[in-house]
């Protein structure tokens, strides 16, 4: 084994000081109950991060003109707003134009009804100790923002000059999941759009090419809906709980 | 021994079963060899692999099991294609080679046919591979094959000329279109007065012997001219439908070709047969030519597949290009040169 | 009809074939080429539908979804431990960096962060993982503009990266290393040794490429001026990692928007490119991988003491909360965008993979190309197949 240079030793010895300084500083942080990830960076910073965040929301407050929904931020997390499906390119121009988000990053829905198949990942032993759920008993609830519906569209774009990024959402009617694409402000949409559409069902309007992009031209149903099982596991279910519930110290 | 062939040299010239097994060897033993020294070994040891080690000590016998397997398997015909064309294709493009290893010389007598017009012949059969590797394209039924087809005829068009440009230095050097002629002509001259070594056309003619070997390069479709088989564009182009003994055919004809190329290049800018300190003109060189221009063609063939895995490859524009603005006008300008100087010298 | 078994399977398969082999790019002239789904180029199952007047590109269109398995679903069926099984397989030849993000994101909603030996010893395997993955880039982009022999450098070399990774994780291809909470083991002894030997190596073999392939005038001929992407279409069209910065854009997330990895702690560099082409995406990710040595050469340095986990509960539930982490792998930006309900498992996963944004861009790249730039402008944007189908 090659020999380790004194410079290196030294390093280390020095990170290794440092380490144990701050695991000797820890309890007192602990002791505050409200410790997250946050508390271990300065109070400074996550003023500043705040303060990105909320000037990134007055902007769009101001430019979306009462068409804000709701909002929620994270601190050092992001940014979630929630519009109308009427303002959805429109929130998504004013993201671009005056918030200057340049940067697509991705487009996607969320389907919040709860699965009506229960907790997959059980085996049919747990299931047994179980009772049986009723799960269409089970109300929906919704993410950060709230939701109306079941189905909402999430998109997220990103300032590169701001170091912010929005995630917009809209809910989509239940009768007729349908809003206008966003390939005109923002051409990355295209794909992202006809993801969505085949694992949802969506429809977007004004969009150029909207055909399956993963699953073959003459797939049907809609993969991603919660609705749609996933067969595999309804013919073998998944023994990995087991595994877990088998584990030392499962008892308290 | 020696005697005997001097005695009588045109012996195996007169007789068409021993000329016949002789001209087969005569492809397939400089073929193989190239394969397997090079293809096999050589670009394995530069990209730091060991090749083929199983078959026999070294792996020297993999070629033959190469062989085996491909004699062994189906001789596919796509639904679609034109069958006689695409199965006379490859017999085509062989027939081309065999052809060239006629008018090479290998001693002052161990050559199949002396014409006088040698050289010209030899550019003028080289040409004919085009025609083979056009009906393989065009008769395969297939997009890739037709689009490699074109490719190679365009490539093929293009660098024959400079390759013919390129001889006709040597040709206004040495006075005359024979290949016998031309070799005596290097043995026998004199590098400013001295004619120790003769004069290997490669000292007055470099410039020709880099626009030969570019264009012969071009002409074996070796990369970085490799468009026409370019594996990761056309899938291997005109070669994409061929399976069994036609590939099997294909394949002896581009590394015989690379074998004969390299010869006439041995010919033409190495002396040939001849080595300095013997007399051209005695009979031992029937027996040592052979030998000799067999080392001269490895010695070139090598350079023909170190670049083939080196370089990159070029765009089929980009390789017009070449052709037409560069390699052309460079090949005229030594035509001159050597022109002017053989006019005042 | 066709009568016995044998003949109507082969029946039925004929008809499926058809089923989806029939796409074809709308445009009424030239002769449709199909590079794929089986073709030499395209590393995996992508394939291109191309219309061609002679070799000039008219239209080009990809298809995927060869090789899609459906991973947003499975997440939905899967505690969050052993979620990370699954994207191992996103982008297989750095799978380590893929687990990363998915841990993040569930730790930033259960609140806890990894003890900082951990996050050292993260950040190193993510920067290995790295030179893992784009030394093969380096390699392959040769091989598909026609040089055969840098490839096998670039296996060679990387093998020992994968040695080391091998050596912490267990697994070559597929660490499924990474835990909420810290990491599965400690560095065995002397890793740390070895592998600032295997950076040493990984130098040179930057250099090689650099004479090699990024010196050579054919690869220059063939790469610069070609497949020019400007900022703003990058930007719209979300490019990421060395995509976008060889467009111009100076953005790393890394360095920018850093999430549980300790990049500020080492001194490094964000390398951009003006040019936008083929050429300056091949530069940028020569340097990046010079880069990656640089950081983890300081971070092999200076990895502290102390323990690799957190405290985790045993069974994990994650609390309800949405979260999105994204981190600069590889290929570019990958991203898990996790909804969580409070169960065991995700409720929702939204996986953002770099290459699926990054091919998106084909389309739009690929018109009035010629049919070699194609395979060479593809192989610069760099995508894994199974990045792009997830």
């Amino acid at each position: 084994m090659a020999e380790i240079p004194d410079h290196l030793l030294k390093r280390a010895q020095a990170a290794r000081e440092k380490a144990e300084a701050q695991q000797q500083a820890e309890p007192e942080d602990s002791a505050s109950p409200e410790k997250n990830d946050e508390a271990e960076a300065t109070e400074e910073e996550i003023v500043v991060t705040d303060e990105h965040a909320e000037a990134a929301l007055t902007v769009l407050e101001r430019e979306l003109d009462g068409k804000l929904l709701n909002s929620h931020i994270a601190p050092m997390r992001g940014l979630w707003i929630r519009v109308a499906i009427e303002d959805w390119r429109f929130a998504a121009k004013v993201a671009k134009e005056d918030l200057d988000c340049k940067f697509f990053d991705w487009l996607s829905a969320i389907d919040w009804m709860p699965s009506p198949y229960g907790r997959e990942h059980e085996t049919e032993q747990d299931k047994l100790n179980e009772e049986p759920e009723d799960n269409d008993q089970k109300e929906m609830e919704w993410g950060y923002t709230g939701g109306e519906t079941r189905f909402q569209l999430i998109c997220r774009v990103y300032s590169i000059s701001r170091k912010i990024g929005v995630m917009i959402k809209a809910d989509l009617p239940d009768n007729d999941p349908r809003a206008l694409s966003l390939i005109p402000i923002y051409p990355g949409a295209n794909w992202h759009e006809r993801e969505a559409r085949e694992m949802f069902g969506l429809t977007f309007d004004e969009h150029p090419d909207l055909r399956n992009i993963y699953l073959p031209g003459d797939f049907e149903g809609h993969p991603l809906r919660k609705d749609y099982p996933l067969l595999s596991r309804r013919m073998k279910p998944w023994p990995g709980i087991v595994d877990m519930e088998l584990l030392p110290g499962d008892d308290q | 021994m020696i005697s005997v062939l001097a005695l009588d040299p045109a012996w195996w010239q007169q007789t068409f079963l021993i000329k016949v097994p002789i001209g087969l060897l005569a492809v397939l033993l400089p073929a193989g060899t190239i394969v397997y020294l090079y293809l096999f070994k050589a670009i394995s040891f530069m990209q730091s692999r060991l090749g083929p080690m199983e078959a026999g000590p070294y792996g020297s016998m993999q070629l033959l099991a190469e062989v085996g397997k491909w004699l062994q398997k189906e001789d596919i015909f796509p639904t679609k294609a034109d069958k006689f064309v695409f199965a006379a294709a490859p017999f085509v493009v062989l027939m081309s080679t065999f052809l060239l290893v006629v008018i090479i010389p290998a001693g002052p007598d161990a050559i199949f046919v002396d014409l006088d017009a040698g050289i010209y012949f030899a550019m003028a059969v080289s040409s004919v591979s085009v025609i083979g590797i056009l009906m393989a394209g065009w008769s395969s039924a297939n997009k890739y094959s037709l689009l490699g087809g074109i490719r190679a005829a365009g490539q093929l068009i293009a660098y024959e000329l400079p390759l013919i440009l390129a001889v006709v230095g040597v040709v206004i050097q040495a006075g005359t279109m024979n290949m016998q002629g031309i070799v005596l002509a290097q043995a026998e001259g004199e590098i400013l007065g001295w004619g120790g070594i003769g004069n290997p056309f490669i000292f007055t003619q470099f410039i020709g012997f880099f626009i030969f070997m570019v264009a012969v390069q071009a002409e074996l479709t070796q990369a970085p001219f490799d468009m026409p088989v370019a594996e990761s564009e056309l899938v291997t182009g005109y070669l994409t439908e061929y399976s069994g003994i036609r590939f099997l055919l294909f394949f002896i004809g581009e590394f015989a070709s690379a074998a004969v190329f390299s010869a006439i290049a041995a010919v033409l800018f190495f002396g040939g047969w001849y080595v300095p300190g013997i007399d051209p003109t005695n009979d031992i060189f029937n027996v040592i030519g052979p030998l000799i221009l067999a080392g001269k063609m490895m010695a070139i063939a090598f350079l023909i597949f170190w670049f083939r895995f080196t370089f990159p490859r070029f765009r089929e524009d980009q390789l017009q290009r070449l052709a037409w603005k560069f390699l052309i006008p460079l090949s005229l300008a030594n035509i001159t040169l050597t022109g002017l100087l053989k006019v005042v010298v | 009809m066709a009568t016995t078994e044998s003949e109507q399977m082969a029946y039925i398969a004929a008809q499926a074939a058809d089923a989806r082999v029939n796409v074809e790019v709308e445009t009424n002239e030239g002769m449709t080429l199909n590079l794929g789904p089986q073709h030499p180029a395209t590393h995996g199952t992508l394939r291109i539908v191309a219309k061609l007047d002679g070799e000039k590109v008219v239209a080009a269109e990809p298809i995927m979804g060869y090789m899609h398995r459906g991973y947003e679903k499975l997440t939905e069926v899967r505690t969050y431990p052993q979620v990370t099984t699954l994207i191992n397989r996103i982008d297989w030849l750095g799978s380590f960096a893929n687990e990363v993000p998915f841990i993040l994101a569930a730790e930033q909603l259960m609140e806890v962060e990894a003890p900082p030996r951990a996050q050292w010893i993260r950040t190193v395997l993510f920067e290995l993982s790295r030179i893992a993955n784009i030394s093969l880039f380096l390699g392959d982009m040769a091989v598909q503009v026609g040089a055969t022999t840098p490839v096998f450098y670039a296996f060679r070399d990387r093998e020992f990266v994968l040695n080391q990774i091998e050596r912490v994780t267990g697994g070559r291809f597929h660490p499924n290393f990474d835990r909420i909470g810290g990491i599965k083991d400690d560095l065995p002894k002397g890793w740390i040794e070895e592998t600032g030997s295997v950076i040493g190596k990984m130098r040179d073999f930057c250099d090689e490429m650099e004479e090699l392939v990024l010196g050579n005038e054919i690869f220059q001929a063939r790469t610069r001026g070609i497949g020019v992407i400007p900022p703003n279409v990058a930007l719209a069209y979300g490019l990421s990692g060395a995509n976008l910065r060889g467009s111009g854009v100076d953005w790393d997330i890394r360095r920018d928007a850093n999430v549980g990895l300790v990049y500020d702690e080492v001194d490094w560099k964000v390398w951009t490119h003006p040019d936008g082409d083929s050429f300056s995406r091949f530069w940028v990710r020569l340097q990046e991988t010079r880069e990656a040595c640089n950081i983890i050469e300081q971070l092999l340095d200076g990895i502290p003491a102390g323990p690799i986990m957190a405290k985790v509960p045993l069974i994990i539930k994650v609390p309800a909360g949405e979260a999105y982490v994204a981190t600069e792998n590889p290929l570019g930006e990958m991203g898990f965008y996790v909804v969580s309900q409070g169960d065991l498992t995700p409720f929702r996963v939204k996986i953002r993979s770099a290459s699926f944004s990054n091919i998106s861009i084909a389309p739009w790249l690929l018109k009035g190309v010629f049919v070699p730039d194609i395979i060479s402008i593809l192989a610069s944007l760099y995508f894994i197949l199974g990045d792009i189908d997830r």
